[in-house]
């Protein structure tokens, strides 16, 4: 053993032991704080002192440790000042395009910032993180769902289940306030409220032996609070899945480039499913690199189809036409068996959505493009063509998934606490992956901002808003200041192997032609312009569809799960019977969100997509309600804030938000002021199934509301008796156990 | 140079979990049995409902 050590161990020495040798401890203290005359100072008093070997480790050691405190001060100081050097220049800089470097400065540093600060001072005084303590994953382990698994493999695995289209599409529809309000959103949101939300959800999870959060909210808070978060987890999964499918319809109506590549995803998923089952058994990664290349063989493909009159017809489907292809295959794909389908397609999209979004990272990084949409545009006063309102509250429910998202806490209180092998790595996990979704949604806003404002507003503005000819939407857009021309959209549709890119509302076409600018001046030029942007939407549109595969199932074993306690047999998830009435009643649900969408002559985002939001950020606010309660139960009322404050912020926009869309006198924001116009306008059959949907639209945006005013009375009822020493403050955690685990890592 | 590897490592090993290898070679493992369509058949009877539990998020 080293000499200094051995001393250590023993621990022999004191202050007053250094002082009876000579050294005034204190003097030289502060001395060595003085980073210029540390090492003169060190080779001094050296010199001058005999020491024995432990007297010479403390010193070292206490050298080392100013050293080491001193670079962390300047290093941080160094990064806080270019975090808010970068926040500054994007906030205030005006009139003149910025570089995107800035926005990837701005967000680096907020995050370093809150990961380093932030997340360490919740883990440390709020959480009190147990790295002693066993978790779930080592106490139950199973080899199935309870395992032991390497932190980076579970973020890896978290990511990869949080990141979906939301922080692409959410970001880019937000845009229409121009960059600012969203970027700000982004960081401030993570850091402050979704980073925690995911981070204090996954925590009480392992400390529950990976319960979910309708459980936890369950026992936490009351029954009401876990019937709340079932209905509340259903709502969002139906409108979620009616939005992500009216998107890929925007995408791909009269495309038949991009539907004949997303039509053959099917037929590659099916057969590496076959592949995986018969050929080769469990050589998923292998599978997955082959599906790549046949799905770029189908871009190609997609070409040559759109260049071949006969098959481009085929392919060439209206919106009405691609919704009912799609509510066909939602059907389909959830009563097929998982291997077939759901599996290959899942892994499929797994693999090219982390390879795009890293490809994504570097092309900005390398290109550093600039952006040229305006800080703020005029849409700031509530008229915004894509969406209707003022940035308070909409551009923060637009904004969901980046900044935060109720869903999180789904997946937080799912598979994830149930690999954690460490109390301490849930920060890691939870805290960072977030904050990984997070710089995925600032690509997002960079992807929209390298487009001229004026493409932007003529790719996301609906038909109703800025008309059908494309004259006469370039000149109404050109009207609010953003120039564009028909010709210009012409010529960009050619480019990127489309007939018209007007009227794509949805946000997907508009980040898949970002994405194909900053790609194209990466690699290969404007000649791989069109393989760029079809890359994109296939990307877009292959995680989409898995979600919407993924989301039909898990809505359907809810609803069965609940229905067997009506009729046991419905409960059975291998009954046909069941499995065939619930998906056709889940997939009937979205699907009439879809249809009604479809139909909509303002797009359908105009409304689905807010109310999505308000869904979204009503589960986070229930995830919110329920980790408070456990704070306070734990006795952390002084740091009650962390939850408290993003739990505030959100009741205050989401409630302002719902009652914006119910009653709101202008009818492009109000349900009820929409449906009230189309009942005077023209009473035709059309209008009166609009009329009906507005108010269907209000309907579940109040009772969505109705529902999380009830979480949030039973919790308020639950702080107050246990602050006032009414109520037990007992709460639901497994016992300590000690863990077993050697302190190496696990691979 | 073992940075490296490590990295590689803990790269190999996140993908083998994100894309289930490493899900189907602890069932092997554990039923002692070899990679074969029907010990693949088995393993998805075993994981279907808890697969298509897992949701993704939007």
């Amino acid at each position: 053993m080293h000499p200094e050590r051995r001393s250590r161990q023993k621990r022999p020495r004191t202050r007053a032991d250094a002082r009876s040798e000579g050294l005034d401890y204190h003097q030289n203290r502060r001395r060595w704080k003085s980073w210029s005359s540390w090492n003169q100072t060190a080779q001094q008093i050296l010199s001058v002192c005999e020491y024995s070997d432990c007297a010479r480790f403390e010193f070292r050691t206490q050298c080392s440790t100013e050293m080491h405190k001193t670079l962390s001060i300047f290093g941080w100081s160094a990064v806080a000042l270019l975090g808010a050097l970068a926040t500054a220049v994007i906030a205030l800089h005006r009139d003149e395009p910025i570089n995107a470097l800035w926005l990837v400065a701005a967000a680096a540093c907020c995050y370093a910032l809150g990961y380093r600060f932030y997340s360490r001072f919740i883990a440390a005084k709020v959480l009190a993180l147990d790295g002693n303590r066993a978790t779930p994953a080592e106490r139950l382990e199973n080899g199935r769902d309870f395992l032991v698994t390497n932190k980076w493999v579970v973020f890896g695995h978290h990511f990869a289940a949080i990141a979906g289209p939301g922080p692409l599409v959410g970001p880019v529809l937000a845009v229409q306030f121009g960059y600012l309000p969203g970027t700000l959103w982004i960081l401030a949101g993570a850091v402050f409220a979704g980073c925690v939300q995911d981070f204090v959800i996954l925590l009480f999870s392992v400390r529950r032996d990976g319960k979910s959060l309708t459980e936890m909210a369950k026992d936490e808070t009351g029954r009401v609070g876990g019937f709340v978060a079932y209905v509340s987890v259903i709502a969002i999964l139906i409108i979620l899945l009616g939005v992500c499918a009216l998107i890929v319809v925007n995408a791909l109506k009269s495309s038949p480039w991009g539907t004949f590549t997303i039509a053959m995803t099917i037929p590659i998923a099916l057969l590496m499913g076959i592949y995986l089952r018969r050929i080769r058994p469990g050589k998923v990664m292998e599978v997955s690199v082959l599906g790549f290349i046949l799905v770029l063989l189908a871009i190609f493909g997609g070409q040559w189809a759109s260049q071949t009159p006969s098959v481009a017809r085929i392919f060439s489907l209206s919106a009405p036409a691609l919704a009912g292809l799609i509510i066909a295959y939602g059907f389909a794909a959830s009563a097929l068996p998982v291997w077939l389908l759901l599996a290959p397609r899942d892994y499929l999209s797994t693999f090219v959505k982390l390879g795009t979004i890293g490809l994504l990272a570097v092309g900005i990084i390398l290109l550093h493009p600039t952006l040229h949409m305006p800080a703020l545009t005029r849409f700031v006063d509530g008229s915004g063509p894509i969406f209707a309102g003022k940035i308070f509250p909409f551009a923060f429910i637009t904004i969901a998934c980046g900044a935060i998202s109720g869903f999180h806490s789904l997946i937080s209180s799912g598979t994830t606490p149930k690999l954690i092998a460490r109390e301490t790595e849930t920060r890691m996990v939870g805290y960072g992956a977030m904050m990984a979704e997070s710089a995925v949604a600032v690509m997002a806003v960079i992807a929209a901002c390298v487009l001229q404002p004026g493409v932007y507003f003529a790719i996301n503005s609906p038909a109703g808003i800025v008309g059908q000819a494309p004259d006469v939407a370039a000149a109404t857009i050109s009207s609010w200041g953003f120039s564009v021309s028909a010709a210009d959209m012409q010529a960009l549709a050619h480019a990127v192997g489309e007939q018209t890119l007007f009227n794509r509302t949805g946000g997907a076409p508009a980040f898949a032609v970002g994405m194909a600018h900053i790609f194209s001046h990466t690699l290969g030029g404007q000649a791989l312009m069109a393989i760029w942007y079809h890359f994109a939407i296939m990307f877009e549109a292959l995680f989409i569809l898995t979600v919407l595969d993924a989301g039909t199932r898990v809505a359907r074993f809810m609803i069965q799960d609940a229905l067997a306690h009506v009729y046991k047999p419905l409960g059975r998830t291998s009954w046909y019977p069941s499995i065939l009435a619930t998906s056709a009643l889940v997939v009937g649900a979205w699907g009439y969100f879809l249809w009604q969408g479809v139909k909509d002559p303002l797009g359908g985002i105009n409304s689905l997509w807010p109310l999505f939001g308000i869904a979204n950020q009503l589960l986070a606010t229930v995830a919110l309600c329920v980790a408070t309660t456990v704070i306070i139960k734990m006795h952390k009322t002084r740091y009650a804030a962390i939850t408290l404050l993003p739990l505030s912020w959100l009741v205050a926009v989401t409630f302002t938000a719902s009652w914006h869309k119910i009653f709101d006198p202008s009818p492009r924001i109000g349900f009820l002021a929409q449906a009230r116009s189309l009942q005077l306008s023209a009473p035709t059959a059309a209008s009166a199934r609009l009329v009906f949907n507005n108010r269907l639209d209000a309907d579940v945006t109040g009772v969505l509301v109705v529902l999380v005013s009830l979480v949030l009375f039973e919790s308020v009822r639950v702080w107050v008796g246990v602050l006032r020493g009414n109520r037990d403050a007992r709460i639901e955690e497994s016992p300590f156990v000690m863990t077993r685990l050697a302190t190496e890592e696990r691979i | 140079m073992n940075h490296l590897v490590r990295v590689l490592r803990i790269l190999r090993a996140t993908l083998r979990e994100i894309f289930d290898e490493a899900s189907y070679a602890r069932f092997l493992q554990r039923t002692n049995a070899s990679s074969s369509p029907g010990a693949y058949a088995a393993y998805w009877r075993e994981r279907e409902a808890s697969h298509a539990r897992k949701p993704r998020c939007c």
